[in-house]
């Protein structure tokens, strides 16, 4: 085995990946935003996705919440500054862990559910079948699944902004006998708009990321039970890890340093 | 009769295995006919070819004096809408009902109303001896013939003009594959279509064809009516027609 070779293969078959994946997400906007539109299909895919979503969305963000309220108090107690929890637990979630714990959330679960589908769809033919019926697959299956996430996602981050403050709110007032209301008006007096929007930008990308990657996988899928088996890992896979490099790259630009 | 739809020299490779080398077939309009090969020989890659979903290597493919193979893009939709493809294993919408199944093509590519598709649909299933009540099940609900049946509507819902049959019969019993055999003959012949369809089921293809070829290492190997198929004094479509396990063809064990 030449180690040289085997770097360099694996080194170009990344880069044909990427290729694949940008070209696939390029063809997906493209149908998305020319005709025929297919409106019923996109909004059942919306509505499908938000609603099954959101107990999952919200019990992380509640948890996650109620979790960081602690630590940010004992940590921040130790120089004397436990009464600053609101204002850092509020940016905290919306700049940083609402969008990022959300998406990798339906990363796992719808990213994951429409490899399946998209996978199952592929290995029975049935993709086959639509294009003999002269209706292209990308603007039926794909371009709804992508446009309704893509919007939805920031929709359910900003759930989960809210759920995550109420956990930490919950920790507040129960656990470290903060006063209820001062508690939520130090964060409306603390937090700026650009904190919200800044988190909800990201969930937009997010939300792109998840559902192409879920769609690319999904569709590309070939060979059987097991085939689709691995598309949906490789979607949950690719979706999370470009969702935290994405984060960092967003949000480098997104602070103001 | 003008030829309708007509393949010359298609050749297709998967890595180092060329599954079709140089195949050359015609069919005259309102014809049928059937190719029969074992597996493995390429049937399925030709079909999917001439359907425009693997892209071949070498070679021409006409359809109405058209090289659909030069068609731009644009152009494939409006060719898709006069062909109807029977799948093997039915491959309907499993998210959809039957009807929306059949009419899938009225609902999503002509953008027909609901209701009016619907009646269209449920048209569609009474020609295929299907009851109204069916429309509204799901497929995974239907049996293995019914499947067929409802593939065979969505098929030629849309009165297509070249009809193509991907193992109509397999993995289904003798006297349902019969019906289904009965129905494929009808429909074609009702529409007034052509047909392509490949199968290893000898009972079939004597039953829809008009003219049989046969497929035999990525080659059409023999080609005459459906009534010389029998005795067509070729030693290899004698072994297969008669189903014996010795003669010249070797069936290769392993696949790929």
């Amino acid at each position: 085995m030449n180690p040289v070779r085997t770097i360099g293969r694996g080194t170009i078959s990344a880069i044909r990946e990427v290729g694949r994946i940008s070209l696939f997400a390029a063809q997906a906007v493209a149908a998305a935003l020319t005709p025929p539109y297919y409106w019923r299909a996109t909004l059942s895919a919306g509505l499908r996705f938000a609603f099954n979503a959101l107990p999952v969305i919200g019990l992380t963000a509640v948890f996650t919440g109620a979790a960081l309220a602690l630590n940010i108090y004992d940590g921040s107690a130790r120089f004397n500054a436990g009464t600053f929890l609101p204002q850092i637990l509020s940016v905290s979630i919306v700049r940083e862990l609402g969008p990022v714990l959300a998406a990798l959330m339906l990363s796992g679960r719808s990213a994951s559910a429409m490899a399946a589908e998209l996978g199952s769809m592929r290995v029975t033919d049935q993709i086959d079948a639509m294009s003999t019926l002269a209706v292209d697959p990308f603007r039926y299956l794909i371009a709804p699944r992508v446009l309704s996430t893509t919007l939805m996602t920031p929709l359910l981050v900003l759930v989960a902004d809210i759920i995550g403050i109420y956990g930490g709110w919950l920790v507040a007032v129960f656990v470290l006998d903060f006063s209820g209301p001062i508690f939520i008006g130090n964060i409306a007096e603390f937090l700026e708009s650009r904190d919200v929007v800044s988190g909800l930008i990201k969930a937009l990308v997010f939300g792109f990321i998840l559902s192409t990657m879920g769609c690319y996988y999904g569709y590309g899928s070939r060979g059987g039970a097991q085939g689709v088996g691995a598309a949906t890992r490789a979607a949950v896979v690719a979706s999370a890890v470009l969702i935290l490099a994405a984060n960092y790259v967003m949000t480098s630009f997104l602070v103001e340093v | 009769m003008p030829t309708k739809l007509s393949v010359r020299g298609l050749s297709k490779s998967f890595g180092a295995k060329s599954v079709l080398r140089g195949v050359d077939l015609e069919v005259d309009e309102g014809k049928s006919l059937v190719v029969i090969g074992g597996s493995g020989t390429g049937k399925s890659v030709l079909l999917r070819c001439i359907l425009g979903l693997i892209h071949p290597d070498a070679g021409e493919i006409w359809i109405d004096g058209e090289d659909v193979l030069k068609l731009p893009e644009a152009e494939r939709p409006r060719r898709r809408r006069q062909i109807g493809m029977l799948f093997q294993a039915a491959a309907l919408f499993d998210s959809l009902k039957v009807w929306e199944n059949v009419s899938f093509r009225l609902l999503y590519g002509e953008r027909m109303k609901r209701d009016l598709a619907r009646e269209r649909a449920i048209a569609c299933l009474a020609q295929v001896g299907l009851p109204p009540e069916v429309a509204d099940l799901s497929p995974s609900e239907l049996s293995g013939g019914m499947q067929k049946r409802v593939g065979l509507a969505r098929a030629v819902a849309a009165d297509p003009k070249v009809l193509f049959f991907d193992e109509p019969t397999t993995g289904l019993d003798p006297i349902t594959a019969d019906v289904i055999n009965n129905l494929i003959a009808d429909r074609v012949k009702a529409l007034g279509a052509t047909a392509l369809s490949i199968t290893h089921d000898i009972a079939s293809a004597r039953k829809i064809a008009d003219d049989i070829a046969m497929l035999h290492e990525g080659c059409i190997i023999w080609r005459g009516p459906a009534r010389e198929v029998m005795s067509s004094g070729n030693p290899m479509v004698d072994q297969f027609v008669h189903g014996r396990a010795d003669g010249p063809i070797r069936m290769a064990l392993k696949a790929g």
